[in-house]
């Protein structure tokens, strides 16, 4: 009898481990007290630790973002590499409370996966690096190339449907993770490696001789990269998204990190709201009202983060083009604050 | 009659009966354990619902659009499904695995006999072999294959140019391949039957004590016969079919993928260390008498190993062999290190990512590398009855 009181108790215990509890995303935090954000950890310019171990990027700065809102401190993040491959089951299972990973919104990723994108946080597209001395003008001229790429991505994908769609032969080598990949590129195993034009960029940093390689100039594919979080929890979901949306409004509005507390001051209606000295638009996302401010204060208007992470203060020198604001020939919009 | 029904055992309460309480706690127990799996099932179905995830096995005629590099069954990225995709990567795996489990017993054999030689420096090389490869990590070896071996050779521009026509290159090696114009199969399947027929033909010979020289020479006519007058009879022509430089790549021939070769080279030399070492401990089970004895009656060294030791040792080795073709098999799924195109880097990687449906993935790679271990444990149990002591 003392063996079926054992087999019991486990049991019991397995049942428990299975209906792990899926309270609210927001109070799991508070309660854990870091948000556990899913982070890419090898791409230059969106998510990766330095060698002091200090993750920078623009994904990384919206999970910092999301943690200077809950907590008032943006270092109450922590972060976990992914693969491209393992990124959507890390989410999935809890592993992480949002996944901010260069991931593209795609619409079997919104339903089939049980996710949810919440908004780009960067228009991007793919492209292709290749050796200069191929002395190659076009993608189109590949035809029978060997291309290193990412497995788990659309990328794969793209890469597969644009060889197809031009008739061309293609051999496709694909790895686990980015550094694989790049290497394989950079010892000769691969005429070309293919990812997102931003990615292009800092891998071509990584590059043994960045400057025999040049990135060539179509842009195969729309991807619009936004942060992921799981079906079933909308307070969560706004929170992510108004995070993003309020950074967004901010630079529309010139509020800066340095000037944010000027702006306290403010007559300007749309300020108020955003800074939360009118209303109480946070409190109505499960935050406190100064939730916008704390966001600003810490890490910075979208503008702020974008030059700081990929563009001119960074060493991938990105411009904005279709990531400027909707005012300044971009397409970057958020919905406003009321 | 009576008398033997009263002087039997006296009667036990049902509950104190150790058979009667037996019986219940099994049923007990098992009907515990299909409540535990039952409520596991439906947890998981609960939950994948809840979390709207999908589930079920649709996706598997599903459009799969993703380009594989070593596909040795029709596949393309445009008109295959996921399912085509699985058998892809199952038929990458089976070669890998076919292939390493015949030379990682080679590689074995030779290494454990040496470890017994009485040369010196033989001794010493094998015993060193086995010493370091065995103590250091498989995914070490494959990434220092990979990376440190196979990555360092010539861009496809300075390929080596190998005798008759190959080249090799950081991106593979690439053969002539034989090109049958199109009539290929037929003949294959000729050389098979005539293989089939050959070792028939041996079994009989053996069964019958007839000389094995007639059978010998019968079963290379059937081998070399059949396939030729398949030949002969689909009026095919035969040349080789050698691989061009283009701009670039190596195009035509038959290629092998560096990913390829660095994955069998690690399974190989990392299994070969373990079989040498089941091998010696075979060879040493052997009592030194039955060498004595061969050498008594005047056997030369090999005809002592080919005739005495090694069957009587085969005894001890087959056992734990099987456990190092099984280890084999399953390592493989390593591949995913390197970018060889596994079930598991295929399946469990793109597929699996692909369409989000990781417990119905995960339980048929499982399922898959369940069955290859029970097909190999099956086959090498059926050996190692044929080659138990037989007693009469």
């Amino acid at each position: 009898m003392r063996r079926l009181v054992t087999v019991c108790a486990l049991a019991g215990v397995v049942l428990t481990l299975a209906t792990a509890a899926s309270g609210s995303t927001l109070d799991d935090i508070k309660k854990r007290g870091t948000l556990n954000c899913g982070a890419n950890g090898q791409l230059p310019g969106f998510g990766i630790p330095d060698s002091q171990g200090n993750w920078t990027g623009l994904d990384v700065d919206l999970c910092r973002a999301l943690a200077a809102a809950i907590f008032n401190d943006p270092n109450k993040v922590k972060f976990v590499a992914l693969t491209a491959k393992d990124r959507f089951t890390a989410l999935q299972s809890g592993d992480v409370d949002v996944l901010a990973r260069n991931t593209t919104w795609t619409s079997s990723r919104d339903t089939q996966l049980g996710l949810n994108a919440t908004a780009v946080n960067y228009f991007d597209g793919q492209g292709f690096i290749v050796r200069k001395d191929l002395k190659l003008n076009s993608a189109l001229e590949l035809n029978d190339a060997t291309v290193c790429v990412q497995q788990g991505t659309t990328t794969e994908l793209n890469l597969a449907d644009y060889f197809r769609a031009n008739k061309m032969r293609l051999k496709s080598v694909t790895y686990l993770q980015v550094d694989e990949a790049v290497g394989a590129y950079d010892s000769g195993r691969c005429n070309a490696y293919t990812t997102d034009a931003s990615g292009l960029y800092g891998v071509r940093l990584k590059l043994a001789k960045p400057d025999d390689h040049v990135v060539l100039p179509e842009i195969i594919s729309k991807e619009p990269l936004a942060p992921f979080v799981r079906h079933g929890d909308d307070q969560w979901f706004d929170i992510v998204k108004w995070v993003h949306f309020a950074m967004v409004n901010a630079e529309e509005l010139g509020i800066t990190k340095a000037n944010v507390d000027e702006h306290l001051k403010s007559d300007n209606p749309d300020v108020k709201r955003l800074l939360g000295t009118e209303g109480n638009f946070g409190e109505q996302l499960g935050l406190t009202k100064d939730w916008a401010h704390r966001v600003l204060k810490h890490v910075g208007n979208y503008g702020e983060v974008f030059e700081r992470d990929v563009g001119q203060g960074s060493p991938l020198k990105i411009t904005r083009g279709l990531n400027a604001l909707w005012t300044k020939g971009g397409i970057m919009y958020a919905p406003p604050v009321r | 009659m009576t008398l033997g029904a009263e002087s039997g055992p006296p009667k036990i309460p049902l509950l104190r009966d150790p058979r009667f309480r037996a019986l219940v706690i099994q049923v007990a127990l098992c009907a515990a354990l299909a409540w535990i799996a039952y409520e596991l099932e439906e947890e998981v179905r609960a939950n994948l619902v809840r979390n709207h995830l999908s589930s079920g096995f649709g996706f598997w005629s599903q459009p799969a659009g993703f380009d594989i590099s070593q596909a040795l069954i029709d596949y393309s990225s445009s008109a295959s499904t996921y399912g085509r995709a699985f058998w892809v990567g199952l038929v990458n795996t089976l070669v890998v695995a076919a292939i390493g489990i015949v030379l990682a017993t080679i590689v074995g054999f030779v290494a454990g006999i040496a470890q017994l030689s009485s040369n010196w420096l033989v001794a010493r090389l094998a015993a060193g072999y086995v010493q370091l490869i065995r103590n250091i990590p498989l995914l070490l070896q494959l990434l220092f294959w990979y990376n440190a071996v196979l990555k360092t050779l010539p861009g496809f521009r300075d390929s080596i140019a190998l005798w008759g026509g190959g080249y090799l290159n950081n991106r593979g090696l690439y053969l002539p391949a034989p090109d049958l114009n199109g009539n290929g199969l037929p003949i294959f399947a000729a050389f098979c039957l005539g293989l089939v027929g050959a070792i028939v033909l041996a079994m009989l010979a053996r069964r019958q004590r007839l000389g094995v020289g007639l059978a010998a020479g019968a079963g290379l006519v059937l081998v070399l016969g059949l396939p030729f007058a398949a030949f002969v009879a689909t009026g095919a022509t035969f040349a080789f079919e050698y691989p061009e430089m283009s701009r670039f790549n190596l195009r035509g021939g038959l290629e092998v993928l560096p990913e390829f070769v660095a994955l069998l080279a690690g399974l190989v030399i990392y299994t070969g260390a373990f079989i040498a070492e089941t091998v010696r401990a075979g060879l040493m089970a052997v009592p030194r008498g039955q060498t004595e004895a061969a050498q008594a009656l005047g056997l030369s060294r090999l005809l002592t190993l080919r005739r005495v030791i090694v069957p009587q040792a085969m005894r001890v080795i087959i056992p734990p062999l099987t456990s190092q073709y099984l280890n084999l098999t399953k390592n493989s799924s390593l591949a995913v290190a390197i970018g060889y195109p596994d079930l598991v880097q295929i399946f469990t990687g793109t597929v699996l990512n692909q369409t989000g449906n990781a417990v119905e993935i995960v339980a048929i790679t499982m399922a898959v590398y369940l069955v290859i271990s029970l097909v190999t444990s099956f086959a090498m149990n059926i050996y190692n009855a044929r080659m138990a002591l037989a007693e009469r």
